[in-house]
């Protein structure tokens, strides 16, 4: 017949170290910060002198050696990914009932998410427009200039 | 107008026909559930609840619900009416488009035993979970005083009726019945913010779970379905509060 639990729910993990709690006020600060993350990004890209028009590879090439674009780029991307995990992680949870099936996912998502932050930081603060030695006929036409 | 006609003399409730499809369920049959319709005559101060009383009085008597105050108090009749999670005895047919059929199915999320009965237990087992009463040290030749102020801290969430409208209306809780709920957090509010209760730790610890208050994602849902008015999203938002303080 019906299931009864015998005894009260306890909570799973003790006072204090509760993911949940955690990860509830991580989507909200997080949230608060991309607010102002992206729109800067839009507007520093997208309005600012020539707009749209101004980017291309030198653009992008020009933000990365500068530390200050550097660090926001680097902001939003470890933000956003892991905001956007947090995000997917609480979906699985809602709707995959198997266990085994909710693990693997969930691996799955922190995986993706730890491979494309470091790919993602490695490119932003190692990116070089003209690496020292390789074939001009690859380079952008400024680094010869 | 000077003239009254006969259709609108004064007194004389107007009655109409309406058609209801119920959501049947019979276990013992073995068959998928299915909609029945009813052609029912109701007057225009009949509420769905009399629209059911008449079908099983006078068409059908297997039909099965639940109900007992039939005045909104017990919170035994919840179900889906239209979509939308409420109480047949609280609901005015002429309230509801009656151009079109009335669709009444058991509320969702809950397994169905019988037509419009489903299982209570796993909702009343959340609510036993919150411990639902007050704990305060034994001293049982003093009066407990509260001010106006501290009583108002609460009112709101003593209202609840237990009708279960609420946490069946939450997506949350249709995918993942593991869920505590919004009517278990409603309640536990009721005396975490109870200035006379001693335990509001244990209540704050109990709800601070993985399938506690943070499984809430704000849909309001439940503000929207509960007849007694409460607003009970915002009483999950203030029990989220009180746990990142860690007190009431
Ligand atoms: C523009 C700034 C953003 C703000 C203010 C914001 C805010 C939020 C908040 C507060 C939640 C939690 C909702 C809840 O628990 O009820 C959330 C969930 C989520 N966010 Fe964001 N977010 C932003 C950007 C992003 C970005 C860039 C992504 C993708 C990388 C993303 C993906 C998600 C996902 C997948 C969820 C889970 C949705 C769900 O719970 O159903 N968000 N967001
Ligand atoms: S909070 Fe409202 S909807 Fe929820 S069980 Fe109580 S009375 Fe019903
Ligand atoms: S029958 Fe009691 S609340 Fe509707």
């Amino acid at each position: 017949m019906s299931v009864v639990i015998e005894t009260p729910r306890s909570p799973r993990s003790r006072k204090g170290a509760n993911w949940e709690k955690y990860g509830w006020m991580y989507m909200r600060i997080s949230g608060a910060i991309l607010v102002a993350l992206i729109f800067g990004h839009l507007f520093a890209n997208l309005m600012v002198g020539e707009g749209i028009h101004a980017i291309d590879f030198a653009f992008v090439g020009g933000k990365w050696a500068n530390p200050f674009w550097q660090v926001w780029d680097g902001l939003m991307l470890w933000l956003a990914l892991i905001h956007g995990t947090n995000g997917m992680r609480t979906i699985v949870n809602d709707y995959v009932e198997r266990q085994n099936v909710r693990k693997a996912l969930v691996w799955a998502l922190w995986v993706i998410c730890g491979a494309l932050i470091v790919l993602g930081t490695l490119v932003i603060f190692t990116f070089d427009p003209c690496p020292a030695g390789s074939d001009p006929s690859l380079l952008p036409s400024f680094c010869t200039k | 107008m000077a003239t009254a006609t006969a259709a609108t003399e004064i007194g004389v409730v107007p009655s109409f026909t309406v058609t209801l499809f119920v959501r049947r369920f019979d276990p013992e049959s073995g068959e998928e559930a299915r909609w029945q319709d009813f052609d029912v005559q109701v007057h225009g101060t009949d509420r769905v609840l009399d629209a059911l009383h008449k079908i099983k009085w006078e068409v059908d008597g297997s039909l099965t619900f639940r109900r007992s105050c039939a005045h909104g108090v017990c919170g035994s009749d919840a179900m889906r009416i239209n979509g939308r999670n409420r109480l047949a005895c609280k609901t005015l047919i002429k309230d509801l488009d009656i151009t079109q059929p009335i669709y009444v199915e058991p509320i969702k999320g809950l397994t169905v035993e019988k037509d419009l009965v489903v299982d209570m237990n796993p909702f009343y087992q959340a609510y036993r979970d919150i411990k639902p009463f007050l704990i305060a040290s034994d001293n049982p030749d003093k009066e407990r005083l509260q001010s106006p102020e501290d009583r108002e801290r609460f009112d709101d969430t003593t209202k609840c009726i237990l009708c279960a409208a609420c946490t069946t209306s939450c997506p949350v809780f249709w995918t993942d019945g593991q869920y505590f709920g919004p009517a278990a957090i409603v309640n536990a509010h009721r005396f975490i913010f109870d200035s006379r209760d001693e335990a509001a730790d244990v209540r704050i610890d109990i709800l601070n779970d993985k399938e506690g208050v943070w499984r809430c994602r704000t849909t309001f849902n439940c503000t929207e379905a509960c007849p007694r008015g409460i607003q009970v999203t915002k009483a999950i938002a203030e029990v989220k509060q009180a746990i990142l303080r860690g007190k009431p």
